[in-house]
């Protein structure tokens, strides 16, 4: 344990993917609060997407096993719901890996309004039109949205700002 | 008092997110059926996290107290046994009475007009009740709530929206959503009528002021009901209650017969 620094397990984390949207690593997202590693252990606190969010239990086995893989024993996850995660704390690298895998990246400061009815600008993953239609607010997983290309006629999703 | 109030909080998520879970599979288009089921799984999140919360704290009452809390034998046979409990305990174990929702949440879907308006009233209650327990004096709460009030804004928008599109659709429409408002709202005077186990946590600043949520509240649902062209029922309409203090309609029984089956019928299995 002794050549194991902070930094070192950040790289490993690197390699944990959110088991939903796999093009992302833990560190894209945003979701890694804190790593620290004391003598003979490593402590990662990490904050949920969405209350429900069962990617979560997922990723904590992920961090465990990425960590066990490098030799380390004691692994300890605490999740930490304050201050809340949002998508503003998504890496620009991984707004870009999102676009690359089809997804339409979260593309403004998260914010919350109760305006109806209202429908954001959001641009096609794959043609880059703007020419879009929002399908649902809801989608597969409690991040994304549906929307469709009016131009390219490609439906896709969007990973909402939150 | 915190105990109980942690356990309202968490019974209300619960409860509605069971509700709501009812229509996997069932709506009436996919996009729809997505939505309420996103939802649910938002509220079960919160219910999970506020369990863990209220697990910590009855585990922390001396035993005897604990022995006694709740009616459920098997939980008293846990205590008996010397374990602790945890979040799988309070939402799989305990009897009806023990739970501390408000009634609102425990009303059938019926048809997608009384789903709309029980989510519509519920959501937009959420959504000023968590604005304000954000900044509750404790951490933990507080911490729950800043959470949700992302979510729980997400849900508002997407139930005012469908009280606008069928208050303010067709003929049919209209009249089937001005039905399903007025037969809810008998159910949304108890959130406003604070519990003695409410107004304490009130008086430590845990929990928000009803009466000024109530203002935020009213103001919110009449520029909704508005858009929407539908009207509410007269003012000092008779209020149901109970829910809170433990008195349920039927419904909830069913909802628990259903809810806490596997867990009643084959202790502590896992899947």
């Amino acid at each position: 344990m002794n050549d194991v620094n902070e930094e070192q397990v950040y790289e490993w984390l690197a390699d944990v993917k959110d088991p939903e949207v796999p093009a992302l690593s833990i560190l894209d997202l945003g979701i890694v609060r804190n790593v620290a590693v004391t003598d003979n252990s490593v402590n990662v606190t990490i904050t949920p997407t969405y209350s429900g969010c069962p990617a979560m239990d997922v990723i904590s086995i992920g961090i465990r096993m990425a960590l066990a893989g490098h030799g380390i024993k004691q692994i300890t996850i605490d999740q930490q719901l304050s201050p809340a995660w949002t998508t503003d704390w998504m890496t620009e690298d991984g707004k870009r890996k999102l676009k690359e895998y089809g997804i339409a990246p979260p593309n403004r400061k998260a914010f919350s309004s109760l305006g109806l009815f209202e429908e954001e600008e959001i641009q096609c993953p794959r043609c880059d039109s703007t020419h879009t239609e929002m399908v649902s607010r809801y989608g597969p997983t409690s991040c994304k949205a549906l929307y469709k290309c009016l131009d390219c006629k490609e439906p896709f999703e969007h990973f909402k700002c939150h | 008092m915190k105990l109980p109030y942690i356990l309202r909080l968490a019974d209300d998520a619960l409860i509605i997110g069971q509700r709501l879970g009812e229509w996997t599979g069932h709506g009436p288009i996919l996009e729809q059926d997505i939505a309420l089921t996103n939802a649910a799984l938002d509220h079960v999140g919160r219910a999970r996290s506020l369990y863990q919360y209220a697990a910590e704290v009855f585990n922390q009452l001396p035993k005897e107290q604990q022995l006694t809390y709740f009616t459920s034998m098997a939980i008293q046979e846990k205590i008996k046994a010397g374990e602790s409990i945890d979040e799988d305990t309070l939402a799989y174990l305990r009897d009806g009475w023990d739970f501390r929702n408000v009634l609102l949440v425990e009303r059938p879907n019926i048809d997608w007009a009384y789903t709309v308006a029980r989510g519509f009233f519920f959501d937009a209650f959420n959504f000023f009740y968590f604005t304000a327990l954000s900044k509750s004096t404790d951490a933990t709460i507080a911490a729950v709530a800043e959470k949700s009030l992302k979510e729980v804004t997400y849900h508002l928008r997407w139930s005012s929206e469908w009280v606008i599109r069928l208050g303010d659709g067709t003929d049919e429409s209209h009249e089937k959503m001005q039905q399903a408002i007025n037969e809810t709202w008998s159910f949304t005077g108890e959130l406003f009528v604070a519990t003695d186990y409410e107004a304490a946590m009130t008086a430590e600043c845990v929990s928000p002021n009803l009466q000024q949520i109530q203002t935020l509240w009213t103001a919110r649902i009449n520029e909704v009901l508005d858009e929407a062209t539908l009207t509410l029922p007269a003012a000092g309409a008779w209020m149901q209650q109970g829910g809170k203090a433990g008195t349920h309609t039927e419904e909830l029984g069913y909802i628990l017969t259903e809810l806490q089956f596997m867990q009643r019928t084959y202790p502590n299995m896992q899947w």
